[in-house]
């Protein structure tokens, strides 16, 4: 009987003190990151389209800090989700179809002639890459388009494309070497996931 | 005109894999000529079955696993793998332990962790280390060299007799006839006796030492070849027997009845074999110059501390165990100054 | 004599460059069509000065250099503008680019050429302008517009000049054959740098394979008064790389991000200082280079002196290619050129050499095999990198960890790749991995950016509620004030006339009613009287109650009516 109490005493007290440690640690060597919502919001596209729900990205970040699910945002696709599952500690799930698919980069594109200068484009564009002024056309800063798609909506004579991004030798990727696929049959489907999110 | 679309470079040397395997092979040979010399034909006879189960296990993993088989058959691994292992245990242990050897090694060591590449210890220590533990007394029973033995010696100069005592059970009484203690358990286990005197009583010491010497030479010629024809480095070698040397000869300079003087330690047992066949695998080794150098240094201590003081007359297989688990962590801290950097970097950076 | 350093590693693939030397420099054939593309050089593309149609003379300029880091384009023969737009043209990524085309009409007629007779007369400043409106580039590799290396201001202090002749890529051999054939042009070229940068020795780093070039470069260098001297560095790939070059004949490491101006070095071809010299001596702007054509594919392989712009297929058939054993087209050495697969692309600045290769000569790598961590890869790299570690940080996508590694010092010469015994791709997995780590970068930058366009942009618009709002209130506050302001006026004149009135309409009316009143009374008395009815005492009283309350409201009225008058 002695024994078992004196066995459950040690092991109390050794919790105890252990437990008295880690307190201790975990206050003495807390480290100060940023705050969680700036970092999901340096992981989110910030293309500002509004898809997941949120007016923003910001926005959505604020929602991910408070437990919104992390697969709302198709302009990231795959990989942010990836990364924000990294950096939440939470399950990598794949993108929500409801909010819409991942698609290949777009910018906007206005066919000028066609525009009658409405405005309201401008006032749709979450950031302000439109130029114009009532009664002028309109044009597209394609360097500072997300290719969110906001705008194609309001356009009242649909004269708004979204084109794929061109690839030119300038901004051309040297692709993965790809192994040859009789070698590894089992590793191709996994790679060819790995391939697949990587976009 | 189907011209084909290549990152550069467009040549490359022809350096198959293959071709260092068959260059490992060769440097072996030596060795083989020298156990056949001394020992009989035993280690040749598994050699061949060692060779034939490995490539057979092999084939069935890389089956399993859904590669191609002949393809990485040819890498000529598996072989470099069984010729280790065979080369390593005594040249008339049973036939079984050799086959679970080979079987470690491939299936275990090599497959269940990725295959070629992938493996953290070396499989043919993996195996012997396996081997030594489970069946301690198969694994000790080296025959006596030939110019111990005698009458007994034309059994052993058999082929025929030679398959018969390693792939039958036979007699026990046979088996002591040929068997004696290796100069490494002769001076483990001297009760009481100084270093000087187990020399002069030994027979197995002032006689039959001559043997291991000649084995040891027979590797360090392979080795040396290799070296020269740039397989690998000089520096795990180098540095583990100079590192084994230095200490050897430290503690016999303090205490000369106590400790093995140190061309016993690196002329006996597996030293050579160990510095220039097995702290050089790639694989399971250090990568960088100056971590190959630490991890020589790490297996020619080893191979010391567990020879004077462990329980086991030789130390290679754990030494280099041992030493393949510190691999990772000597890498993380040995990546050599790049062009152009003051210093070099620490780590491996980002998130681990 | 100076001393000798080495660099880590480095390979001994086999030269090959004998086939291609055997014959002189010769002319190439004048192209029908020459394709220039706007983009030969690091940097901006350059901006086409010309339109279709136009007619254009042999050296007249046809694009402007854009921005700082450019160079410009000139016309290397006279005829006509047919086309400005996309072409195929020599890229990694055999993509198509913007060209300007000319129809070359086969007269071949110069512009005036516009020579500066003596360089030293002249301010740098003007010199520097001429070799940049010459469009002078690198001509060994990269193409870096030479005016920016020779125009490094205060702030660097040039003591050692170093001309790269060292051409360790096998199959290559344009610089070998310039300097046999026109040491005279280089060291021009190299005395004009040297005028430009005043440094305190002038080292040309030279293979020990070329001994017919070391041999006409030291009989003209007694010529010159200047401190120049040709260094002899053992043949090993690769010492003709600039950070290699620079370490064997200084032991001076370029450190990693910097330029080795910053060091106090810098590193020019041989064929730029003699491009350098054409374009300040003969006035002749950078419109022909030389171009090795080697390869068994090839009847013959040697050197041509070659128009830029003028497509491979033209050099290939002038050559004698032999198209049905042609396997490999590569543009540049074979260790780190390009391979090509549209024969119709052009020569551009940093074209030196195309190589028709067959199959038994750049065989297919075989199929990669798992890393063996054999580190041979380790003991050729020339940046002292651990390439097995990159490779597999690369392989997977763990790109900080290669950046740790620094992936961005690997010069991608190919030495790893070249050794690999497992025929693992590399280069490729390096360069994968660098575009990968640049994208991402540049996304990042976007995203930023659009972050902060997003966040201006909200900040905006709620300035703009705000100022509505604001504006809304101010006017809302003015129209209260206005209420205000006016309710108060007609309260100060009801107060001061209306209301005296009405007292006195209150009064007048009160003395009245009680006038009235009494009447009355009187006449209930009189009537009363007469009548003799019961009462009487108390209808006097009434009366006589009635005159004193008639009396006073009589009173008050007048009174009141009185002040106000």
């Amino acid at each position: 009987m002695t024994i078992i109490l004196t066995a459950i005493l040690i092991l109390l007290s050794l919790a105890l003190v252990f437990g008295v440690i880690l307190g201790f640690a975990a206050v003495r060597f807390k480290v100060e990151g940023d705050p969680i919502v700036d970092q999901i919001d340096q992981l989110l596209p910030q293309t500002q389209c509004g898809q997941c729900g949120y007016p923003g990205c910001k926005p959505y970040a604020e929602a991910i800090s408070n437990g919104d699910a992390i697969n709302k945002c198709p302009p990231g696709g795959q990989s942010t989700i990836e990364a924000l599952a990294t950096l939440l500690d939470r399950e990598v799930v794949p993108l929500d179809a409801e909010h819409g698919e991942e698609k290949p980069k777009t910018v906007a594109y206005i066919r000028e002639d066609e525009c009658i200068g409405c405005t309201k484009c401008i006032q749709a564009c979450p950031v302000d890459a439109i130029l114009g002024a009532a009664k002028q056309m309109h044009t597209v800063i394609v360097s500072e388009c997300t290719g969110c798609d906001l705008c194609v909506e309001p356009c009242p004579v649909d004269c708004i494309d979204m084109i794929p991004v061109p690839v030119t030798p300038n901004n051309w990727k040297w692709p993965a070497p790809v192994s040859d696929p009789n070698l590894i049959l089992t590793d191709r489907g996994r790679g060819h996931l790995l391939q697949e999110g990587s976009k | 005109m189907a011209l084909i679309h290549l990152s550069s470079p467009h040549v490359s040397k022809a350096n198959a894999t293959n071709r260092v395997m068959r260059l490992v092979l060769i440097a072996t040979l030596p060795a083989l000529l020298a156990l056949t010399l001394f020992f009989g034909w035993g280690s040749l006879i598994q050699l061949l079955l060692a060779s034939t189960t490995a490539l057979l296990f092999e084939a069935i993993c890389l089956h399993l696993r859904k590669r191609p088989v002949l393809f990485f058959l040819r890498d000529g691994s598996a072989l470099v793998t069984a010729v280790l292992i065979a080369l390593a245990i005594p040249p008339f242990a049973p036939w079984w332990i050799v086959v679970i050897g080979t079987f470690t090694a491939i299936v275990i060591a090599k497959h269940l962790y990725g295959g070629l590449g992938n493996n953290p210890f070396n499989p043919a220590m993996v195996a012997y280390a396996l081997l030594l533990i489970s069946f301690p007394m198969e694994m000790t029973q080296w025959n006596a060299p030939f110019v111990l033995l005698g009458d007994h010696w034309s059994v052993l100069a058999s082929f025929k007799d030679s398959l018969i005592i390693i792939f039958t059970s036979m007699n026990q009484t046979l088996i002591d006839a040929y068997t004696g203690a290796t100069p490494l358990e002769v001076l483990k286990h001297r009760s009481g006796m100084t270093t000087e005197e187990v020399w002069r009583n030994n027979p197995v010491l002032n006689q039959g030492v001559f043997a291991w010497y000649g084995i040891s030479a027979a590797w360090l010629m392979g080795g040396v070849f290799l070296i020269y024809r740039k397989v690998f480095t000089w520096h795990a070698p180098f540095s583990m027997l100079v590192t084994l040397f230095l200490l050897s000869s430290l503690f016999y300079a303090g205490d000369p009845s106590n400790f093995a003087d140190p061309f016993v330690h690196l002329g006996v047992g597996a030293t050579m074999m160990c510095a220039f066949f097995i702290a050089t695998d790639p694989v399971s080794g250090a990568t960088s110059n100056k971590g190959k150098v630490i991890f020589g240094i790490g297996v020619g201590a080893l191979v010391y501390i567990i020879r004077t003081w462990g329980s086991y007359p030789d130390a290679v297989a754990f030494a280099i165990l041992l030493m393949n688990l510190t691999a990772p962590f000597i890498d993380h801290y040995t990546q050599p100054r790049s062009y152009g950097h003051e210093r070099a970097n620490r780590g491996t950076g980002g998130r681990s | 004599m100076t001393r000798i350093y080495s660099f880590h590693g480095g390979i001994h693939p086999p030269d090959n460059k004998r086939q291609s030397l055997g014959a002189p420099i010769k002319q190439a054939p004048l192209p029908s069509r020459l394709i220039l593309p706007l983009q030969q050089h690091i940097g901006k593309s350059a901006t086409p000065i010309v339109e279709v149609g136009d007619r254009v003379l042999k050296g007249q300029k046809i694009a402007d250099a854009t921005g700082f880091i450019s160079a410009a384009l000139h016309a290397p023969s006279s005829g006509t503008v047919t086309y400005i737009g996309l072409q195929p043209a020599p890229h990694a990524s055999g993509l198509e680019s913007p060209c300007i085309v000319i129809e070359a009409d086969g007269l071949d007629e110069w512009i005036s050429k516009k020579a500066i007779a003596d360089f030293r007369s002249i301010q740098k400043k003007a010199l520097l302008d001429h070799i940049r409106e010459s469009g002078v580039a690198g001509l060994g590799g990269a193409g870096f517009p030479t005016d920016i290396k020779l125009n490094l201001g205060k702030d660097h202090i040039i003591n050692t000049l170093i001309i790269n002749a060292a051409e360790c890529e096998p199959y290559i051999t344009a610089d070998d054959a310039l300097m046999r054939e026109r040491p005279d042009e280089i060291l021009k070229g190299v005395e004009i740098i040297a005028h430009l940068l005043e440094p305190s020795k002038i080292l040309i780093g030279i293979e020990d394979n070329k001994p017919n070039a070391i041999k006409a470069l030291r009989d003209y260098i007694r010529e010159y008064q200047l401190p120049i001297e040709v260094v002899v560095v053992p043949t090993l790939y690769p010492s003709g790389g600039e950070k290699q070059l620079i370490q064997l004949l200084t032991s001076i490491e370029v450190p990693s991000g910097s330029i080795p101006a910053d060091v106090g070095i810098v590193c020019q071809n041989v064929g730029t200082a003699a491009a350098i010299y054409r374009a300040v001596e003969l006035g002749e702007p950078m419109i022909s280079r030389i171009v090795t054509l080697t390869g068994f594919a090839l009847g013959h392989r040697q050197n041509y002196d070659v128009l830029m712009g003028t497509p491979f297929s033209v050099l290939l058939e002038a050559a004698e290619v032999d198209r049905d054993k042609m396997f490999r087209l590569v543009m540049g050495g074979p260790m780190m050129g390009i391979s090509i697969e549209d024969d119709r692309i052009p020569v551009i600045k940093t074209t030196n050499c195309i190589i028709a290769a067959t199959q038994e000569e750049m065989p297919p790598a075989p199929p990669a095999q798992p890393c063996i961590r054999c580190g041979m890869c380790e003991q050729v790299c020339p940046a002292s990198l651990l390439p097995q570690q990159l490779y597999w940080f690369a392989k997977g996508r763990e790109f900080d960890k290669a950046r740790h590694h620094n992936l961005f010092d690997c010069i991608e010469c190919g030495a790893c790749a070249y050794v690999c015994p497992s025929n693992i791709p590399l280069v490729q997995h390096y360069r994968f991995a660098k575009s990968e780590i640049r994208n991402e970068e540049a996304e990042q930058q976007k995203s930023i950016q659009a972050r902060e366009r997003f966040e201006a942009r909200q900040a905006r618009l709620a300035r703009e509620v705000a100022e509505k709002e604001q504006r809304r209130k101010e006017r809302a506050e003015a129209a209260a004030k206005e209420q205000a302001r006016k309710k108060l006026e007609q309260d100060q004149t009801t107060h001061a006339t209306p209301n005296a009135e009405a007292e006195l309409k209150k009064l007048k009316t009160a003395a009245s009613v009680a006038r009235t009143k009494l009447k009355k009374a009187r006449e209930a008395l009189k009537n009363a009287e007469d009548k003799d009815l019961d009462g009487i005492e108390k209808l006097q009283a009434t009366v006589a109650q009635l005159e004193e309350k008639a009396g006073e409201a009589e009173r008050a009225w007048q009174d009141a009516s009185g002040a106000k008058q």
